[in-house]
């Protein structure tokens, strides 16, 4: 039997008073891919900003564990040194900041945080070049600064690559697919594919099946009104693809 | 360069105002009051010429005439200026040798950063060490003297090189041009003195770094640099000042005569005290900047990053008088808290095919007020006058206030003055996204910061950009979160 790495029980958050998420319970063992999937407006994308602590969301009940541990009172920052990851739906411009000088500071933080030594300038350019190649990503991209004027497809490879360099223990993918064509698709898929491992999670929040495809779940969990209604195999993906969101809502 | 980076990331969390100590120097301080037997005491003090006196006093009288300029976007409280004291200096102000020097001053300058010890100075750079209104000590200045240059404080220059100041003191910022210059030349204390022969390149970096040590005193430093035909320098200013709970008054007046063909590059990194959180205390930073391009493709370009100062009104500027000049302005103003900034620059074009470009960021935090005012005058006879301005604003949180105010007179028909302004947010959005890679806040905001002021640190020569760098977050601290 796995370890269990997130577990969330009777999670429930609002935002400007108004509640989204309405007793949320899920368990992710290590080496699992979830999807999640669910309609818009089911509370998606607030999950992930609840797990990653993203400020102007309040938690009125529940708790979510890592490894254990409650986070819901650690700042952002301290859940990602932990290895809490997400790739942005909508990833922001940092004009300026070149993407080599934010990776150096996000990668030296973590090591920081590990009591690690940083790495020599040499080092650091050796390890970026390597987790480029693993996802296809431009080398040239990272002299440009964070997002900006990258296209729709640049910046979600971008998320990628970020998860590459920093090899999180639990990635949550929110709507990573959103936007891209078949081949951004692709090749976005192939990176999560290869730091798939029996020590890695990730939550592959979705609205279609068509990313599923590439990265094939171990479980399938369908999202509605801020409650998981259905929880099943990888087949759930394909029954929603055929018959749409309509039934669940019927249902619940 | 990117090393350095994290080294300023790592080493500036924490601090608030890191140069707020005070010093236990033997000084000698005048009593508090401006009259003329004050000036006449400070000339006498300092030995000068009877030229020099008659230039103090009819300064004087001139600034009696006048009124603080009142047209700044900024609250000024009042300022008695009989309650300021118009000479303080370590005793013994001149040293043969280093042994000869205050231990208390050379630990001031260690703890400042600032090695006086020429063994131990890095990458050659010179010192010119100021503290209240006495030079202390300037290093290097055998190097630089082989080469013909003459790197001094003023007083030393006024003795030594009667005719070079007198040909060029005031020849550029006239002692009626505004109150605070009257005032600056009624009482200059000390300052630095720069003249580079023709055709010589100076082989380092000039520095003067000013230091305000005695409480209720004023700080009024005059700096002169001649660059003569086909010559290079490159110079740089560093500034601080003790925490304390009163206001202190700091007008400076800088002239710079660049003639032909030569290039100054003058740049500074103004971290005068800034007051408390709640605005209680800081400096008022009353400067006069100005430089003549004088002769035919001379170049003069101001690098500045100001952080510091409770009130700076400050404005360097070029006027573009030999054909085929061109200057420069980069600046980085960052106010926080209820700091005040009303600064900018002018470009007067009057000679044919002049180039101007000004790069303004200011950055607000706090509770402060930041504006740019600029003037771009293009001259009746300045054909083909060429001018591009950018000027942005970056705001941190909503209490704060950033404004532009860009002035342009274009009297000749073939100049071409452009001028574009952007006003952006760090947004909450940005700094979510550096938390979430494991950045903390405070290291965010120093990204995004340096980030934005980016094109205005690369002007800065190395070591002071990343001192600058460090500067910028340090003054950010807490203003978001």
């Amino acid at each position: 039997m796995s370890n269990k790495m997130l577990e969330i029980k009777n999670l429930h958050a609002e935002i400007n008073g108004k509640e989204i998420l309405k007793g949320i319970d899920l368990t992710v063992n290590e080496g699992e891919v979830h999807a999640i999937m669910g309609p818009n407006g089911s509370g998606k994308s607030t999950l992930a900003a609840v797990i990653t602590g993203k400020p102007g969301y309040e938690v009125t009940k529940g708790e979510i564990l890592f490894y254990g541990k409650n986070i819901l009172e650690l700042p952002a920052e301290e859940r990602a040194l932990m290895g809490i990851f997400l790739s942005f739906q909508y990833p922001v411009e940092i004009p300026g900041v070149t993407m080599m000088n934010f990776l150096k500071a996000a990668v030296n933080a973590k090591r920081k945080y590990e009591g690690k030594e940083e790495m020599s300038a040499a080092e650091f350019l050796r390890f970026i070049r390597e987790k480029q190649k693993l996802v296809e990503m431009d080398t040239n991209l990272t002299n440009r600064a964070v997002n900006e004027g990258f296209s729709g497809g640049e910046k979600k490879k971008n998320e990628i690559f970020q998860m590459a360099v920093l090899k999180p223990k639990l990635s949550i993918l929110d709507e990573t697919d959103s936007g891209l064509d078949i081949d951004a698709l692709r090749v976005v898929a192939n990176g999560v594919n290869k730091l798939r491992s029996p020590e890695r999670s990730f939550i592959v929040i979705t609205h279609y099946q068509r990313l599923l495809d590439y990265i094939v779940p171990d479980i399938v969990h369908i999202l509605y009104k801020g409650k998981i209604v259905k929880t099943a195999g990888k087949e759930l993906a394909l029954e929603l693809e055929e018959k749409g969101y309509g039934w669940i809502k019927e249902q619940f | 360069m990117a090393k350095k980076d994290d080294d300023i990331l790592k080493k500036v969390t924490g601090s608030e105002y890191e140069f707020g100590f005070v010093s236990d120097i033997n000084e000698e301080i005048f009593p508090p009051g401006l009259n003329e037997d004050i000036i006449r005491k400070i000339s006498e003090k300092k030995n000068e010429p009877e030229w020099m006196l008659d230039f103090r006093l009819k300064a004087y009288r001139k600034w009696k005439s006048m009124g603080m300029p009142d047209w700044a976007h900024l609250r000024i409280p009042e300022i008695n200026y009989q309650a300021i004291s118009y000479f303080a200096a370590p005793k013994k102000p001149k040293y043969n040798s280093l042994d000869e020097v205050d231990p208390e001053i050379l630990e001031t300058f260690n703890k400042l950063g600032i090695p006086l010890e020429e063994q131990l100075v890095l990458a050659g750079v010179a010192v010119d060490a100021i503290v209240d209104s006495s030079s202390v000590k300037t290093t290097f200045k055998e190097t630089l003297s082989n080469l013909g240059i003459i790197f001094c404080s003023i007083s030393e220059a006024i003795q030594d090189h009667p005719d070079l100041v007198k040909k060029y003191l005031a020849s550029v910022v006239p002692v009626g041009d505004n109150y605070f210059a009257a005032l600056n030349s009624a009482v200059f204390s000390d300052g630095s003195f720069v003249y580079i022969p023709k055709g010589v390149r100076c082989p380092m970096e000039l520095s003067s770094y000013f230091r305000i040590n005695a409480a209720n005193t004023g700080q009024f430093e005059r700096t002169l640099i001649i660059a003569d035909e086909g010559s290079f320098v490159s110079y740089l200013e560093g500034c601080t000042a003790p925490q304390r709970d009163e206001t202190q008054l700091h007008a400076a007046v800088v002239e710079i005569i660049v003639h032909k063909d030569a290039e100054v590059k003058y740049s500074t990194v103004q971290n005068w005290y800034p007051g408390d959180k709640d605005g209680k205390g800081g400096i008022f930073n009353f400067v006069t900047k100005r430089g003549i391009c004088e002769g035919e493709n001379s170049k003069l370009t101001w690098a500045q990053v100001e952080t510091g100062s409770a009130i700076t009104w400050k404005y360097p500027s070029t006027i573009l008088k030999g054909d085929n000049s061109i200057s420069e302005f980069y600046s980085v103003a960052v106010t926080n808290n209820h700091q005040q900034a009303d600064t900018g620059t002018k470009m007067i074009h009057i000679g044919k095919n002049t180039k101007s470009r000004i790069v303004s960021k200011g950055i607000s935090a706090g509770y402060s007020e930041n504006s740019y005012r600029g003037l771009v005058k293009v001259m009746k006879g300045a054909e083909n006058a060429r001018n591009y301005s950018q000027c942005d604003s970056l705001l941190m949180g909503d209490k704060c206030g950033a404004h532009t105010f860009p002035y342009m007179e274009v009297e000749n028909k073939t100049g071409v003055v452009e001028h574009e302004a952007t006003t952006s947010k760090v947004s909450e959005e940005q700094i979510f996204y550096c938390n979430q890679r494991g950045i903390s806040t405070e290291d965010a905001v120093g990204l995004i910061v340096n980030g934005y002021a980016k094109e205005v640190i690369k002007q800065l020569p190395m070591e002071f950009a990343v001192e600058a760098q460090k500067l910028l977050q340090i003054t950010l601290e807490g203003s978001v979160g």
